[in-house]
């Protein structure tokens, strides 16, 4: 079962969401309201980094570890949806305090009415899989 | 133990995230939290429901497994790891949300536990914020094809400029629902 392992990999992204206190809610509001560079600190490093990595990567042809080459496709262009679905979603961040990864985290901290935000964000997904075919994309 | 329980520096947060988007790209996966909304979505209500769930969910039951361990990380973390002073958060935060009714962080908490509760849910403001908020993530990221993992971090490191214009739109919705719906909801 070689899904096991992305068990290891999601507990040690939960503890560093949780160490980061990036799943804080006063986090969140310190970060849109431009008052510390925590967030940005900590999202500036992954893009720097993680830039420069994808660049190796690229550049030396990495292997995943069963031999295959990893997906750096391109992201479909569609900038209507990034836009208006991006908007979207950054509302909802902002009041929650939680984006998808952090709502988990914060249901393993014993928050359970984030799982009044999970059931909605689910309800929020299946009318959108619902209306996809009518909106813009 | 403290080495446990302080909070981390944002370098090092950063740094060890960038370690997880290494991990998946080593495992053969794509970093990306909100799909897991698709497969759940999908798992409920059949791939029959309509064109966006008819896809094998099982391609992602390693995003499954992954979000499993993401709650066992928080798990973890509050049991060994709570950090027993408040985050620290900046003082014209704290004076904002004063002013906002919502007190200052407290130890051991991440969230404002004068928002968290199951009463203010039977309240307007509550169903606003973790109802309406909810349905808006699971919509918009959805709708913009990734979050704050697939676009921000993965995307954005990849050069992505459909995830650059998608993290313009979590910023714009994220402003907006910071200084103008949030006061407006919290003054009810």
């Amino acid at each position: 079962m070689k899904n096991i392992s992305f068990l290891g990999v999601g507990a040690l992204f939960g503890i560093i969401m949780s160490k980061s206190e990036a799943i804080s809610w006063f986090r969140i509001q310190e970060m849109f309201r431009f008052q510390s560079i925590h967030m940005y600190g900590i999202i500036g490093v992954c893009v720097i980094l993680g830039a420069a990595m994808f660049y190796i990567m690229k550049k030396s042809g990495f292997k995943a570890a069963d031999g295959s080459t990893p997906d750096f496709s391109d992201k479909p262009k569609t900038y209507t949806a990034s836009i208006l679905g991006g908007t979207i979603f950054g509302l909802g961040w902002a009041l929650t305090g939680a984006c998808p990864g952090p709502l988990y985290v914060l249901l393993g901290h014993g928050y359970w009415i984030i799982l009044v935000v999970i059931i909605s964000a689910l309800l929020g997904t299946f009318v959108y899989g619902l209306l996809k075919a009518k909106l813009p994309h | 133990m403290e080495i446990l329980t302080q909070p981390w520096h944002w370098a090092f947060s950063g740094i060890m995230l960038v370690f997880i988007v290494f991990l998946l790209i080593f495992l053969g996966k794509r970093f990306g939290v909100s799909s897991s909304f698709k497969a759940i979505c999908t798992i409920v209500a059949g791939r029959k429901t309509c064109d966006y769930f008819d896809y094998d969910w099982k391609s992602h039951t390693w995003l499954l497994m992954f979000v499993l361990g993401t709650i066992g990380g928080g798990v973890i973390a509050n049991m060994f790891m709570a950090n027993p002073n408040p985050v620290a958060i900046s003082e014209n935060t704290i004076q904002d949300l004063t002013e906002l009714g919502i007190a200052p962080p407290q130890a051991e908490h991440l969230v404002p536990l004068d928002l968290f509760n199951f009463e203010v849910l039977q309240t307007v403001p509550g169903v606003l914020i973790f109802v309406v908020g909810g349905f808006l993530i699971g919509f918009g990221t959805r709708y913009a094809g990734g979050c704050t993992s697939g676009h921000a971090i993965s995307g954005l490191s990849n050069l992505q400029l459909p995830s650059l214009v998608a993290v313009i739109g979590f910023f714009l919705g994220g402003i907006i629902s910071t200084h103008v719906l949030l006061p407006l909801i919290l003054s009810q």
